[in-house]
C-alpha cells in the first residue's frame, strides 16, 4: 500500500536475481481501499502469498485466522532471528503469544520542537520528565502572544492521550483485551495530565483540520512543539523555509519519571495461511529484512528500518533528526492487540474532546468511555466464553 | 380480459419478474435477516460466530446519538436541497423552452453535462472553488466585501456547501424531464390565457404548474428518494466532517458496515432508511393527490 507499494517493485529485480526461479508480482493498492480489498480477498479465498499489513490490522487478520504463524519460520531461519528487531516492533505482531508477522518498517512518535524558542525560555534541550516538560511549556508560553501555543496536539488524534497512558503504565484494556480499563488510576492520571495541557492554555483546542498549514505555524513560532512520526522529517525539511531550517529538532518523548515510552506503529510483512508458496514468500521476507536492503528501502521511502543492524550505518547514524527516533525505538510498546482497537481509539479521542472542551469531567469521561468500550468488546467476551466452554482435545 | 390473454400476459412478464425476484427481493430479504444478527468481523472468520439478536441492532441504533444526527443531516439536505434542485431545474427548463431561445440543443447539453460528469472529478474542482484562501467563491465574496468563509471546515457552512454542489450536479436530469413535460402542454391553453389578458406570471401559475402536476410529482419523488440516499458528496468532499455535520445516514451505514465490519448493524440502518424513504414518498404522493 501507499508509497511503500510504489517503491518496493524496485527492490524485486535484485531479489529475483538471487533466487532464480522465483518471480514476484507486486500489486499495489491505495490505503483507503486496502482494508476492504484484503477482507474481500479473504472471503473469496484469493489472498496473496505475502502482504504488507499495518500493525493495527494484524490482530484483525489473526482473528480471521488468515495469517501464518512465523515462529517456526524464524527459528528455522539462518538469516533472521527475533533479536535482530527492536522488541517494541516485534511485539506488535504477537497475538496470544504467537508471532504472525515480521516488522518491515517502524513508525513511532517523538517531539518535534523549536530549539530557539526553548533556548529563549532557558532550556538547552528538551526535558525528559512530565513535570519538567510542563514547566518548560509554561516558560515558553510566558514569552508567547495570545494566539500562540507551546504544544500542538490536535483534539481529533488519539495517539497523544493513549501514549501518555501507556507511559504511565496503563494497559488500557484488561483480562486479555476483554474489558475496558480506562478508569485505571494510572490512565486517569495520564488523562488528567493530557486535559490539563489544554486547561492551562499550553495547547490550542483545535482539531487537525482546523490547522491550515502546520509547517507555516511552526516556522512562525505560533507552535513550539508537535508530536509526530518519521515522515515529518522529510516534510519539515521541505516545507519549512530555508532560513528557519536550523531552528528545529526532534527529541524523545518525556515520561512521568524519566524518558517515556512511545507507541510502536509501522507495518509488517505477513504470510497468508492459504498460500501455496510459503517457502518462497519466506525467502522474500528474509531478503527484505536484510540490513542493506532495509537501508535501500529507507533511502527510497524515508521509512525507518526495523532491523537493529541497519541503524549502525552512517546514513542513519548521521541523520541528526533520526537520533531521537533511534533512542525512542528502544522504548516502544505495542497497542492492545484486539481487532476492535480502531473503534476503541476513535472513542478515546471523541470522549477526549468532550473532556477538553469542559463538557464532561475527567471521571465522567473515563466512565462513559469504559461503558462504550465494554459494549464494543462484548462480542469478544462472548467468544472467549464459548471457547472456554468447549472441552479441550476436541 | 379472456383467460388466455391473462396467461399470455403472465408469460411475458415472467422473465422480468424472475430477475427482479432473484436480484432484488432475495437480497433484500437476506439483508433483513442479516439485520437481525450481529454479523461482524468474527463472523466473517467463521459463521458460527453469528448470533441471532432479533431487534437488538435496531434498539442500539435508536440509542446512538450519531444515528439521530446523521438522520437530521440527511433531512436537512433533502428538505433544502430537494426543492432547490427542482426549482432550479424547472427554471432552466422554462428558459430553454422559451420561444426566443436559439441553439437550444447546445444549452441543453451544457446544462446536462454536470449530471454525467464523474463525481470525483467534480469534487476535486469544487474543493478548489471552496478553498478558504484560494477559492473562487471566497474571491467573489471578497470583491463584494464579504469576509472569507471556511466552506468545508465550518460545521455551519459545510452542509450548505454540499447542497450547492449537489444542486449544480443534479439539476440537469430533472431539467430534461421538465422540458418534456412543458412540451406536452398544448399551445392552445397559452393562447387562450393570452386572449384573457393573463400576465406571464399568471400563465405560469394557472396553466404551466397545474399541467405539470404529474411531472412535478414524479420529479419530486425521484429527487427525494435520491437525496435521502446522500453518500458520495460528503464521502469525497468532507468525509462526514467537520464535527460530523455532513454525515448522512448512508455514510454512517458505510462506516459501520465497511470500516468496522458490523454488517448486521449496517443492515439495520439500511432498513430504517428504507422505512423513512417509504414514509416520505407516501406523504408526498398523498399531498400531491390532494392538490
Amino acid at each position: 500500500m501507499g508509497r511503500e507499494g510504489e517503491v518496493v517493485a524496485q527492490l524485486m529485480p535484485a531479489f529475483e536475481r538471487e533466487h532464480p526461479g522465483v518471480h514476484v508480482r507486486v500489486q499495489q493498492i491505495p490505503w483507503t481501499a486496502a482494508h476492504e480489498k484484503l477482507l474481500t480477498a479473504f472471503v473469496g479465498d484469493a489472498t496473496p502469498d505475502i502482504a504488507m499489513l499495518g500493525n493495527t490490522w494484524v490482530p484483525e487478520f489473526v482473528a480471521l485466522d488468515a495469517l501464518e504463524a512465523v515462529d517456526a519460520h524464524v527459528s528455522a531461519s539462518r538469516a533472521i532471528t527475533q533479536a535482530d528487531f527492536f522488541a517494541g516492533s516485534w511485539n506488535t505482531n504477537v497475538v496470544a503469544g504467537t508471532a504472525y508477522g515480521v516488522p518491515w518498517y517502524v513508525d513511532t512518535r517523538v517531539l518535534f520542537y523549536r530549539t530557539d524558542l526553548l533556548k529563549a525560555a532557558g532550556y538547552d534541550s528538551m526535558p525528559n520528565t512530565w513535570a519538567a516538560w510542563h514547566e518548560a511549556m509554561l516558560r515558553v508560553k510566558a514569552r508567547m502572544g495570545p494566539r500562540q501555543y507551546p504544544l500542538l496536539i490536535p483534539t481529533n488524534e488519539w495517539p497523544p492521550p493513549v501514549i501518555l497512558g501507556l507511559q504511565n503504565g496503563a494497559p488500557l484494556l484488561r483480562d486479555n483485551g476483554l474489558y475496558s480499563w480506562f478508569s485505571d488510576p494510572r490512565f486517569r492520571q495520564a488523562f488528567d495530565f493530557y486535559v490539563g495541557l489544554f486547561r492551562d492554555g499550553l495547547a490550542p483546542k483545535v482539531s487537525g483540520t482546523e490547522v491550515s498549514n502546520l509547517y507555516q505555524e511552526f516556522a512562525r513560532g505560533n507552535i513550539a512543539m508537535y508530536i509526530s512520526g518519521p515522515w515529518q522529517i522529510g516534510e519539515f525539511r521541505s516545507r519549512i523555509p530555508a532560513e528557519s531550517q536550523g531552528t528545529w529538532m526532534t527529541a524523545p518523548l518525556p515520561g512521568p519519571n524519566g524518558p517515556g515510552v512511545s507507541m510502536a506503529g509501522g507495518a509488517s510483512l505477513v504470510l497468508f495461511r492459504k498460500s501455496a508458496r510459503k517457502t518462497d514468500a519466506w525467502k522474500l521476507v528474509e531478503y527484505l529484512s536484510r540490513p542493506d536492503v532495509q537501508l535501500q528501502f529507507y533511502a527510497l521511502t524515508g521509512d525507518l528500518p526495523t532491523s537493529r543492524a541497519a541503524w549502525n550505518d552512517t546514513t542513519l547514524a548521521n541523520n541528526r533528526y533520526a537520533r531521537a527516533f533511534r533512542d525512542q525505538l528502544d522504548r516502544m510498546v505495542p497497542l492492545p492487540p484486539v481487532p476492535e482497537w480502531e473503534q476503541i481509539a476513535t472513542k478515546v479521542f471523541e470522549y477526549g474532546e468532550q473532556a477538553i472542551r469542559g463538557r464532561l469531567t475527567v471521571d465522567a469521561t473515563l466512565g462513559a468511555l469504559d461503558r462504550d468500550v465494554n459494549g464494543l468488546l462484548e462480542k469478544r467476551r462472548w467468544m472467549a466464553e464459548r471457547t472456554a466452554a468447549v472441552p479441550r482435545g476436541r | 380480459m379472456p383467460a388466455e390473454g391473462t396467461n399470455a400476459a403472465w408469460l411475458f412478464v415472467a422473465p422480468a419478474l424472475v430477475l427482479i425476484f432473484v436480484f432484488f427481493f432475495l437480497p433484500v430479504a437476506a439483508s433483513l435477516l442479516l439485520s437481525l444478527t450481529d454479523f461482524d468481523i468474527y463472523a466473517v472468520a467463521s459463521s458460527e460466530n453469528t448470533r441471532f439478536v432479533a431487534l437488538h441492532n435496531y434498539a442500539q441504533l435508536f440509542r446512538t446519538p450519531l444515528f439521530w444526527s446523521s438522520l437530521r443531516n440527511t433531512f436537512y439536505f433533502a428538505i433544502v436541497g430537494g426543492p432547490l434542485t427542482i426549482a432550479v431545474s424547472l427554471g432552466a427548463a422554462l428558459l430553454l423552452n422559451a420561444k426566443m431561445v436559439r441553439w437550444r440543443s447546445f444549452f441543453r447539453t451544457v446544462y446536462f453535462t454536470p449530471f454525467v460528469t464523474t463525481l470525483v472529478a467534480v469534487a476535486i474542482v469544487w474543493r478548489y472553488l471552496y478553498h478558504t484562501r484560494y477559492g473562487l467563491l471566497n474571491y467573489a465574496l471578497g470583491s463584494l466585501g464579504v469576509g472569507p468563509v471556511d466552506w468545508l471546515g465550518d460545521p455551519h457552512w459545510a452542509m450548505p456547501a454540499i447542497i450547492v454542489m449537489a444542486v449544480w450536479k443534479n439539476f440537469g436530469y430533472n431539467m430534461l424531464i421538465f422540458i418534456a413535460g412543458l412540451q406536452s402542454i398544448p399551445e392552445e391553453l397559452y393562447d387562450a390565457a393570452n386572449v384573457d389578458g393573463a400576465s406571464p406570471v399568471r400563465q405560469f401559475l394557472s396553466v404551466t404548474l397545474p399541467m405539470l402536476g404529474p411531472t412535478l410529482l414524479f420529479v419530486a419523488v425521484i429527487t427525494m428518494i435520491g437525496y435521502f440516499q446522500l453518500f458520495a458528496e460528503p464521502y469525497v468532499m468532507t468525509q462526514g466532517g467537520p464535527l460530523r455535520s455532513t454525515t448522512s445516514v448512508v455514510l454512517y451505514m458505510y462506516e459501520e458496515g465497511f470500516r468496522w465490519w458490523r454488517l448486521g448493524y449496517a443492515a439495520a440502518i439500511a432498513f430504517v432508511l428504507f422505512i423513512v424513504i417509504l414514509i416520505a414518498t407516501l406523504i408526498q404522493i398523498r399531498i400531491q393527490r390532494e392538490q
